[in-house]
């Protein structure tokens, strides 16, 4: 019988990974870098070498509890580590520490907004556990690089909570966001900071039991996910809409066909055969500890914003621009000086227009906070227009230096001397009679050209309203 | 064969603090006596002399600059499993042919700090799984006492080397009796520490919860001194104690009057041997004679340690030794596959009994079964560590066999797994509880085997054991008695 395919509805859930940016791997002293050459960060302890014991790192369970924290999860004041059991050539030890039943955090949860609908979207848990390495399929052999292999993963598991690509996708910009505030993490896509794996079915609205599901894994951007669901619902509505009976399975994503494909069914799933990890002593958590890393908790987005606006004097509107990324956001704080609206203004325009022109990342903007606030400062004293300020601005991108040293150097100051701009003004009517009478005899827009032909003179220096001032002055004056 | 080979720890040290020897000497005759001996009792898996000399030369300049150290000069035999810094370790296997330890376990590098030589690695039971050394993929080792009989296993090798006077002293590991009975079937002291007194690092894993470094030497003694350089916490294992570590000399006072010395009739009860039974009770009576007491025990639970033991052991030597895949080091069989080149290397490098445990452990693990085997032998192992705790409630010591018979021949159970197994029942639950025990040479069979008596402690009362098996030891010549190597050359 077949379904009304009318009648079926997703049904979501994500399992995200994130590499967290401790400093050390989570066994060993190695570091955690992705610019290193192959195997160049890596020690007998991340190779599985025989004899070799983990030892846990814990600032990834401070990490990973900061997380818990800004997730509204519960805590659990006592875990473990388990071994999970499968051969790979990537994993050195051909079984992964991890937590099986008893994670670091509990609980908690995301609000998202879709379309302008808020829905809030359940955390089953959080745990910590190691990353495998890296294969490269060279020609006619395969090279692994193990330098990945021990980074400390988090990851954060939802409830079947999602309903369509869209939720999917605002969730995970969600956590994105939240986890940049919280430090925890450097969040770099490419890097494959986050990977997620997707838990997906379809079944009839109001159903009692969820359908067969399938799950997507190893997506390494957002805009994957949204693709990959928008795909896969479509795919197992009209499968089950057309009466088919779909098979629990594993499915890949194929980026460039835009189509999943199946990997194995559940008949070849693996049997982890968890069992706690003997070489790992239970993980403890006094009330004390945890409260300390909650009074260091990071101030969120939502909270930020709204002291945007009250601090700063900003739109709610500008306030939500700065704050959707944490580092804009502190950058902004940074600049902000004694004139915020204006270092909102140049932030939104220039600094993030520079940004989404190049590859920077906000920590890496040429310009630093200070520069700016000196800008807009040689701004504010009249020093500099607009139009010269963002010529200044150029020059600091491209060469960097101080903005008042570059002004002096390129004698770019404004000319605010009356006595100069009134010689220019002068010139100006004397050699556009017509303009003067098309102004005169009510032609408003001369002015405009009037006004053009001054700043021309000045190259770009004059203080434009003290020209303005002279030329309505002169011109009244028949 | 010079007379140096015969000595112990003690004796040796104080021969060099005089300077009628030197740690040279002491390295040159053991590498004679090696030459003579191991030809036929094949105790060593690796010799390397010139490198011992390096390492002995190196220990009398210390001492030429006033160091002073019990083990100062002292060459030690390691067990094939311990990392000893470019050594091989092959753990008696195939498969880690050609693996070069790129690092110290962290014992071994207590003892290089100490002035030991590190001289020789001894053989053992494939990835110390058996009680004969007949699982080593490298050498049969033979027992001195009789060279058709094991020396006992895993630390066979161990065991032998000592016993043969073709090493000092050596590390060996107990993961259920693995230094015990080797040394209750060679004649030698055997000592288990406590779980967590000697760190794990660098001790290639069979069971990581049971698995423990531990001593063979010719007197309790040296089994004290050693231990005292290789005992305390270490950062690297989690799982090693933070402790104080006692002076374990100091409980050589050769005194055991009140001491309360505990038998449990299960013990005997277990197939044991009369003539291994007599040797024991001979023992205890022996150490009441010096003024300690009996104390009648009980030990309910002792019938479920060997299925416990069979349980948990393979469920985590399963894990232990998945990472033997012949990708990052060992013997790789290569195939186009990178999965199919793994299930080569390890067809190939795994001998059968290792086998036999990895589908052991894989089985009980699976899920469905995990809850009837894995989590039942959790519980059967908390029953036995709560027998210990009413044990020692009663009694300082639990005496004991060490094994229900002695060396039995080579070949003899090598097709009967489960009859091998059995004879670990005495030795097992000190491990499964995590506690101490001591094997001490207490008489022979009339057939000329050494026969052990073995006693149990608290996790981190070694003393107790020291003391109550050096008193014994000093008032009687058991472990004087020498075998006789027929056919070692001269």
């Amino acid at each position: 019988m077949s379904i009304s395919a009318s009648k079926l509805v997703p049904t979501i859930g994500l399992e995200t990974h994130v590499q967290l940016n401790t400093n050390t791997k989570i066994w060993c002293g190695c570091a955690v870098r992705s610019d290193a050459p192959p195997n160049t960060l890596v020690c007998p302890v991340c190779l599985g070498y025989p004899g070799s014991l983990p030892v846990l790192n814990r600032e990834a369970v401070r990490k990973t509890v900061m997380t818990g924290l800004l997730l509204g999860c519960e805590i659990a004041q006592v875990s473990k580590h388990d071994r999970k059991s499968y051969f790979y050539p990537d994993m050195p030890k051909n079984y992964q520490i991890t937590q099986y039943d008893q994670p670091l955090c509990l609980g908690g949860g995301i609000e998202i907004e879709v379309n302008g609908v808020k829905r809030f979207i359940r955390i089953n848990r959080i745990h910590l556990e190691e990353d495998v390495g890296k294969s490269t399929h060279l020609r006619g052999a395969s090279g692994i690089d193990y330098n990945r292999a021990g980074t400390p993963l988090m990851e954060i598991v939802t409830e079947p909570d999602l309903h369509n690509e869209d939720e999917a996708f605002a969730y995970l910009t969600a956590l994105k966001r939240i986890l940049q505030y919280g430090g925890v993490s450097d969040c770099n896509l490419e890097e494959g900071n986050i990977r997620c794996d997707i838990n997906v079915s379809v079944a009839e609205a109001g159903a009692d039991v969820l359908g067969v599901k399938a799950e997507i894994k190893n997506m390494n951007t957002f805009r994957g996910v949204h693709r990959a669901l928008a795909y896969e619902v479509r795919r197992q509505i009209k499968a089950v809409g057309a009466g088919e009976r779909l098979v629990q399975e594993t499915r890949r994503w194929d980026d460039e066909q835009g189509v999943t494909r199946s990997m194995r069914t559940k008949e070849d799933a693996h049997d982890y055969r968890y069992f706690p990890d003997p070489d790992l002593a239970r993980i403890r958590l006094t009330e004390a500890e945890i409260e300390g890393w909650r009074a260091e908790l990071p101030e969120l987005p939502a909270k930020r914003q709204a002291r945007f606006v009250e601090e700063y004097g900003l739109s709610d509107y500008d306030a939500g621009v700065l704050v959707a990324d944490k580092g804009i956001a502190d950058y902004f704080e940074a600049a902000a000086g004694k004139n915020p609206k204006a270092a909102a203004n140049w932030v939104m325009t220039e600094v993030m227009r520079v940004l989404s022109e190049s590859d920077l990342e906000i920590g890496d903007f040429p310009v630093p906070t200070a520069g700016l606030s000196a800008l807009i400062a040689l701004v504010d004293k009249g020093t500099l227009n607009s139009t010269k300020a963002k010529e200044v601005f150029a020059v600091m991108l491209k060469e960097g230096g101080d903005p008042a040293k570059i002004v002096e150097a390129r004698g770019m100051a404004q000319v605010s001397d009356t006595g100069a701009i009134e010689g220019f003004v002068n010139e100006v009517i004397d050699e556009n009679g017509k303009v003067v009478d098309d102004y005169r005899s009510g032609k408003e827009s001369a002015l405009q050209f009037l006004m053009g032909q001054v700043m021309k003179k000045s190259r770009g220096k004059a203080n434009p309203p003290m020209v303005l001032d002279l030329l309505k002055q002169k011109l009244a004056k028949p | 064969m010079s007379e140096l080979v015969k000595k112990s720890v003690g004796e040796l040290q104080g021969l060099m603090v005089s300077g009628a020897c030197s740690s040279r000497d002491v390295v040159s005759a053991l590498a004679a006596r090696i030459e003579a001996v191991d030809p036929l009792v094949k105790a060593y898996v690796e010799v390397n002399v010139e490198d011992a000399l390096a390492q002995a030369d190196a220990a009398d300049r210390r001492r030429a600059a006033g160091e002073k150290g019990a083990l100062l000069g002292i060459p030690v035999a390691i067990k094939d499993l311990l990392n000893v810094k470019g050594q091989s370790c092959r753990c008696a296997s195939k498969l880690l042919e050609g693996y070069v330890s790129p690092y110290d376990a962290t014992c071994v590098a207590k003892l290089r700090e100490a002035g030991a030589v590190l001289f020789g690695r001894v053989n053992m039971d494939e990835f110390a799984m058996g009680a004969s050394t007949e699982n080593s993929a490298l050498a049969v080792t033979r027992n001195p006492w009789d060279l058709d009989r094991v020396p006992g296993g895993s630390s066979g090798g161990s065991a032998a080397a000592v016993a043969a006077d073709s090493a000092v002293v050596s590390l060996g590991s107990d993961t259920g009796g693995s230094v015990r009975q080797p040394a209750a079937f060679c004649g030698c002291v055997g000592l288990k520490p406590g779980y967590g007194r000697v760190s794990r690092f660098g001790l290639t894993a069979f069971a990581s919860s049971l698995d423990q470094v531990g001593v063979l030497s010719k007197s309790v003694a040296d089994a004290a001194s050693t231990l005292q350089v290789i005992a305390g916490h270490d950062a690297r294992d989690t799982t090693s104690a933070r402790v104080a570590v006692p002076d374990f000399g100091a409980a050589l006072t050769g005194e055991v009057k009140g001491m309360r010395i505990g038998l449990a009739e299960e013990f005997f009860g277990v197939g044991v041997d009369p003539e291994v039974e007599a040797a024991v009770r001979a023992a205890v009576d022996h150490l009441v004679s010096l003024g300690a007491e009996v104390v009648p025990v009980s030990f309910p639970h002792l019938k479920y340690a060997v299925p416990a033991y069979y349980i948990i052991a393979p469920a985590e030597a399963s894990a232990n030794l998945a990472r033997f895949d012949g990708v990052r080091y060992g013997a790789r069989r290569d195939a186009e596959d990178p999965v199919e080149l793994m299930r080569r290397t390890r067809e190939a490098g795994f001998g059968p009994e290792v086998k036999r445990r990895i589908l052991l452990g894989t089985y009980v693990l699976s899920s469905g079964y995990y809850d009837a085997y894995y989590v039942k032998a959790l519980k059967a192992r908390a029953l036995i560590q709560r027998d210990f705790g009413t044990v020692f409630a009663q009694c300082d010591v639990l005496a004991t066999p060490v094994a229900p018979t002695a060396a039995f021949r080579i070949g003899e159970e090598v097709d009967d797994p489960l009859t091998m197994y059995k004879g670990d029942i005495c030795t097992i639950p000190t491990n499964l509880a995590g506690g101490s025990g001591l094997s001490v040479p207490c008489g022979f069979t009339s057939g000329g085997l050494p026969v052990g008596l073995q006693l149990l402690a608290p996790a981190f009362d070694e003393v107790s054991l020291l003391r109550a098996g050096h008193a014994f030891e000093s008032t009687t010549e058991w472990h004087t008695r020498k075998p006789v190597i027929e056919g070692a050359r001269a």
